[in-house]
């Protein structure tokens, strides 16, 4: 259905200059293109998260009030933060496990920050589906590795928030926060 | 196989498609190969222009309303956030405030194109007639959507417009507590423009799709006004058209683009960066421009209900306008008296313009006055009599041979006052 030179009019005694039609259909098509793309992008961009929504992006927690064997949970951007006071058993527990006997092998170490291992904070969110499991409460389940259990389809985490029993696939992720004190933490 | 279209495309997936469902067919008899008058000048880009502001405002507005509250409390503040917090709503929001008016100057050329040329002439009448359509729901939706940011302009324009329907005898009031929701302008107003806002886009959509259609049967009016002939006288829409449309849209993108980026708010009045406050209206109100000239003409008129009915008649009186106009030539150039007629009509319709940006008072009444006069005089009187009175100028052959060999000289009125047909 291509369009030739019309049957009247062209004119053109040598015919048509076929790679010079080529050319000029190239640049246009591509400066079409890009004029397009500009004008979407805008829009596209307009749904990512805004301005108000990213100043949101931190919090601050007082520990102060977490006796030891509890936790408490914080929203951190719309997500809950697990923040858990270990007792000196739990954290040895956590400590001692066998990195083989892991779903996905990460020491203790690496989840706690150095001179705070009695303070694990994770993202409350299973790496499963994304519901949000148990224990953080004493009275609440916490499955055989006195961790979390995730009521949705059973997945259960140890003292450090890593992932013993499937359907998850991976430990509980950790947020970005550090201690601006011994008794406070700052969150994102 | 009976039943299914004999496509012609060579690609098999297009040519699979095409027996079942034949789109690429219709596209290509539409808007490739569709033969279209030659001489078309650039007064022929402002439909393809609408269109492309309509997808345009729709594509924005359906970004903005991600982010917009329509609720009475939270209105002025979401509009705010958009312009300072949403990723590029800043540019949003001004590409579709000044793209209404870009709609509007755009849509006002193309209707103004039509007088000239006697676009609405027979046999467009339906073409012109579902045009009308279309301007009437572009105004309803430029209104409501002025009105959500909810600013004191929003506010108070949204009380004195819907308050014109109170001029009605007897039903006035209940009318407007109805479109009210309510006993004033408020939060249950807001919420049902905000849906209306929404979906009128989309009839207007289905509209235009009525005008293409429309359109697409009668073939389109050309600067001659003069019927196509024969194939001589055509190209096909692509590319020609195409690149045609597509000059004047790289044109038309530079203006609009040197208000949303240079002057955002020339179209805009700043008490509209006021929240809305129902116990003060502010102490000049003024509709945006497009609506200026109605405005004069409601002021002109000393009375509720009469300016009311002049109002809404200056546009209905287009719908009638095929059947006022009693001359068979199309083209103004062939038309020395309407010539004349047509640039006072423009002339009187830009005045009202003027008049409706001002106070009533003084001298802008008296203009306002006689431009309305003049207005609905064109209409009702002079368009049925110029056309019986005047002598046309002889009429080309064709679009091909547009000169009349030797100047030619004023044919009989007789001979040259019938359209031209197809033999």
């Amino acid at each position: 259905m291509s369009v030739t030179a019309p049957t009247h009019g062209s004119g053109h005694p040598h015919g048509v200059d076929q790679g010079k039609r080529d050319f000029l259909k190239l640049v246009t098509g591509s400066a079409a293109v890009i004029g397009v793309g500009a004008i979407a992008w805008p829009l596209i961009d307009s749904m990512n998260p805004s301005a108000d929504v990213l100043a949101l992006s931190s919090v601050e927690v007082d520990l102060t009030p977490v006796p030891e064997g509890q936790g408490i949970t914080v929203a951190w951007r719309g997500k809950p933060i697990f923040v858990r006071h270990r007792t000196a058993k739990e954290t040895k527990e956590a400590e001692d496990v066998k990195l083989s006997e892991l779903i996905e092998p990460q020491p203790d170490s690496d989840r706690v920050k150095p001179g705070h291992s009695q303070w694990i904070v994770v993202i409350g969110i299973c790496t499963h589906l994304g519901c949000i499991p148990l224990g953080n409460k004493p009275t609440d389940p916490r499955g055989d590795w006195g961790g979390w259990f995730c009521p949705c389809h059973g997945s259960q985490y140890d003292t450090s928030g890593r992932v013993r029993h499937g359907p998850a696939p991976l430990n509980l992720y950790l947020p970005p926060y550090a201690f601006e004190s011994d008794s406070k933490i700052k969150i994102g | 196989m009976a039943g299914l279209h004999k496509s012609e495309f060579k690609n098999p997936v297009v040519n699979w498609i095409d027996t079942r469902m034949p789109v690429f067919t219709m596209m290509n008899k539409e808007y490739a190969v569709f033969p279209t008058p030659k001489n078309f000048n650039y007064f022929w880009n402002f439909g393809a222009l609408a269109t492309v502001t309509l997808m345009v405002m729709i594509a924005t507005g359906i970004f903005l309303a991600m982010n917009y509250t329509p609720d009475s409390t939270m209105a002025f503040d979401s509009v705010e956030r958009i312009m300072r917090d949403v990723n590029y709503g800043w540019l949003l929001r001004y590409a579709h405030a000044n793209g209404a008016s870009m709609f509007f100057i755009v849509v006002y050329i193309h209707i103004f194109r039509g007088l000239y040329y006697g676009s609405y002439k027979t046999p467009r009448e339906l073409l012109w007639m579902i045009g009308v359509v279309i301007l009437l729901l572009m105004m309803a939706t430029a209104f409501m959507g002025y009105v959500l940011p909810w600013g004191q302009m929003s506010f108070w324009g949204a009380t004195v417009i819907t308050n014109l329907f109170s001029a009605f005898p007897l039903v006035g009031n209940a009318i407007v507590t109805w479109l009210w929701g309510g006993f004033a302008v408020g939060d249950p107003t807001l919420h049902r423009f905000f849906s209306l806002h929404y979906l009128l886009p989309f009839v207007l959509v289905g509209v235009v799709f009525f005008h293409v259609i429309a359109l697409h049967i009668t073939g389109s009016n050309n600067p001659l006004g003069i019927d196509v002939k024969s194939p001589q006288d055509t190209l096909p829409f692509h590319p020609y058209y195409t690149i045609k449309d597509s000059v004047g849209l790289c044109v038309f993108f530079m203006v609009w683009a040197l208000f949303v980026f240079f002057a955002p708010n020339f179209f805009g009045d700043p008490d509209n960066y006021i929240p809305a406050n129902p116990l003060q209206t502010p102490s000049e109100i003024v509709p945006e421009w497009y609506f200026l000239p109605y405005y004069a003409i409601l002021r002109s008129v000393p009375n509720k209900l009469g300016g009311v009915c002049m109002m809404f008649g200056s546009i209905l009186v287009l719908f009638v306008l095929p059947w006022l106009d009693t001359s068979p030539v199309r083209s103004a150039k062939f038309r020395p008296i309407y010539r004349g007629l047509f640039w006072v009509h423009v002339l009187a319709c830009i005045a009202l313009g003027f008049v409706g940006a001002h106070r009533p008072e003084g001298l802008w009444v008296v203009l306002g006055r006689v431009a309305t006069t003049y207005y609905f005089l064109h209409f009702l009187v002079l368009l049925p009599i110029i056309g019986k009175l005047e002598r046309p100028l002889p009429l080309p052959e064709s679009i091909s041979r547009p000169v009349v060999p030797r100047g030619g000289g004023p044919l009989p009125g007789g001979a040259t006052a019938k359209p031209m047909e197809k033999p």
